[in-house]
């Protein structure tokens, strides 16, 4: 049997541990000892991992607020004896909070974890498990917003130190209200799924493809060059539009999406806020000229218009030379 | 004068590390590298101790406007032929210059390489001194857009040309566009009349306010920290190859930049 207690073992979980906090939105490590989310070796025992829940999480926010508990269960500590003793500090799962963990995977049909309840393997299991819930949209299993922060922020860094071409595209569906409007939510939820199918489909593995907010979408393509910004942008517009959506109605329909695009800049250090910012801007432009398009960033974005120059140098002292 | 004395060789304090400065144009030619190393001397006598980087990695011109021959360069640094240390130089005007070395023209392309040692070297002097200066170099490619991005503060030079203002604007829409938001002063080199300047300013701010703030999370406001006067005494000093502030302390521009280092002394 393998020390648990062992470096190696430790070192073998840490790096996957520490990824998923980072899903979560926590700062790695220090932060899961502020979640309550305990993780840490005891060098006496065999088991080397345990994992509680603080009686009173403080960070909680950056998960989906667990379904309503029984209320005999509710408040009260989620670990330790019931009976007021001082909580063992590596004490046993919450039963509650764990039941509700559960209900949360059964409804997204993970059920089935491995190992005896309590085990290192089936704590693990169910560490993943959540993890993976919290990455993704309810509604249509691709990555979600937070996910998709935490890879941009990733990205922007990664590119800082690259140098590399990395794309970001942001996708809106055209004219979606009218969909919620003539056939209803369902066949709006229906959209919605169709599109990020669609959108998954429509880029390489490596690419993530997130919903970001209602009808919006993006997708952070790594390592792409310029030069092939275009066609993989025309290619991610075309797939969704040749996809045809049949609804529970028995209706069919097809939507477009309009696309925005801005790479990162390279070596320096940018910022998520301000990557978005620009790929929005061209989100916002292939809206307004008519949509079911792609605007991309120009690659140099130093240009200055023919507006811009004359309201700079309208009014100019140097005109005097003129 | 009572010149703080320049000893690279002097152990890092404890506490807040230097203020880092880029000092970019846009346009070449405007009298960026004049302004950075009078500028060093000016804050010098505002009792700080300030270090002179040029970030010019190809075309690096500090050496001629101080009349200094470097012996150990940046280069030397980088290859590892010398020690940091040694290549902090004193200039006249009591503060230290950093030189490219011609060298360094092998590294007029961006690579992981050259970012990580120029990051490296900067860890390395931010705890001896109040403020570095990094002279860039001019236009935008992506050495110059680097250097920027590693300093907290941007000066931007400029004169009442058209050229010059366009340059300048180009480049402040880019830095906002794709680095994040840290103070952005103007210096207008070169006005022909008072007030000249300020009327520059509020010509880039407009253009900035109706076509760049629009655009941003948070909108850009433009400082200005003064203008320098055309100054005949400055092209003597430059023919000379001598620093302004040593030569003709008491001319127009020399106590411009006296001002100007006062006010972004006073900014700390």
């Amino acid at each position: 049997m393998q020390d648990k207690s062992s470096p190696s073992y430790i070192g073998r979980y840490r790096p996957r541990l520490e990824r998923n906090v980072c899903a979560l939105r926590l700062q790695p490590w220090a932060e899961l000892g502020r979640l309550g989310v305990v993780t840490r070796p005891i060098a006496s025992g065999p088991t080397t991992l345990r994992l509680r829940f603080a009686p009173d999480p403080p960070a909680v926010h950056a998960l989906p607020a667990p379904p309503a508990l029984p209320t005999d269960a509710a408040p009260g500590p989620l670990h330790g004896p019931a009976d007021g003793t001082p909580a063992d500090p590596a004490g046993p799962l919450s039963a509650p909070r764990l039941e509700s963990a559960l209900s949360l995977l059964r409804q997204a049909g993970r059920d089935g974890l491995p190992g005896e309840a309590g085990s290192p393997a089936y704590l693990q299991a169910l560490v993943d498990a959540l993890v993976d819930l919290s990455s993704r949209d309810a509604l249509t299993g691709i990555a979600n917003r937070r996910t998709f922060e935490v890879q941009l922020a990733r990205e922007v860094d990664r590119v800082a130190r690259s140098g590399e071409a990395a794309l970001l595209l942001m996708v809106d569906i055209d004219h979606f209200k009218r969909v919620n409007d003539r056939y209803g939510h369902p066949a709006g939820d229906a959209v919605i799924r169709a599109v990020a199918r669609a959108l998954a489909e429509a880029v390489r593995p490596m690419d993530l493809a997130a919903r970001i907010g209602g009808e919006e979408f993006a997708l952070l393509l790594p390592n792409c060059p310029a030069a092939f910004a275009p066609q993989v942008a025309q290619r991610v517009r075309e797939h969704v539009a040749r996809v045809p959506i049949t609804l529970a109605s028995g209706d069919a329909l097809r939507v477009t999406v309009s696309v925005g695009g801005a790479f990162a800049p390279q070596w320096v250090r940018s910022t998520p806020a301000l990557w978005m910012a620009r790929a929005d801007n061209q989100l916002y432009r292939a809206k307004g000229e008519g949509r079911d398009r792609v605007c991309l960033e120009p690659a140099a974005v130093s240009e200055v218009s023919v507006g811009e120059r004359e309201l700079l140098l309208g009014a100019a002292p140097s005109q005097d030379v003129a | 004068m009572n010149l703080p004395e320049h000893s690279p060789a002097r152990p890092p304090r404890p506490g807040p590390l230097a203020r880092v400065m880029a000092v970019t144009s846009g346009k070449g030619g405007v009298g960026k590298t004049f302004v950075t190393a009078n500028l060093a001397a000016a804050l010098a006598r505002h009792g700080q101790r300030v270090l002179v980087l040029d970030a010019d990695l190809g075309l690096a011109n500090l050496d001629v406007v101080l009349n200094l021959s470097a012996r150990v360069t940046l280069h030397d640094v980088f290859t590892g032929r010398a020690t940091l240390d040694d290549a902090l130089v004193p200039a006249p005007g009591g503060f230290t210059v950093l030189l490219a070395g011609s060298g360094l023209v092998e590294y007029s392309r961006m690579t992981p390489e050259v970012r990580d040692k120029l990051l490296a070297v900067l860890a390395q002097v931010r705890p001896s001194f109040d403020t570095v200066l990094l002279d860039t170099g001019a236009g935008i490619s992506d050495v110059v857009l680097f250097t920027i991005s590693v300093a907290d503060e941007v000066l931007v030079v400029a004169t009442p040309e058209p050229t010059s203002l366009t340059d300048a604007y180009a480049t402040i829409k880019v830095l906002a566009a794709n680095q994040p938001a840290r103070p952005m002063h103007l210096l207008v080199n070169q006005t022909q009349r008072p007030g000249e300047g300020r009327t520059v300013h509020g010509q880039l701010q407009q253009v900035i306010d109706r076509f760049v703030n629009p655009t941003l999370p948070s909108p850009l406001k433009l400082g200005f920290v003064g203008e320098v006067p055309h100054d005949s005494a400055v092209r003597e000093g430059v023919q000379r190859r001598q620093l302004l502030l040593e030569t003709q302390p008491g001319c127009a521009a020399a106590m411009a930049l006296v001002g100007v280092a006062g006010k972004l002394a006073s900014h700390d």
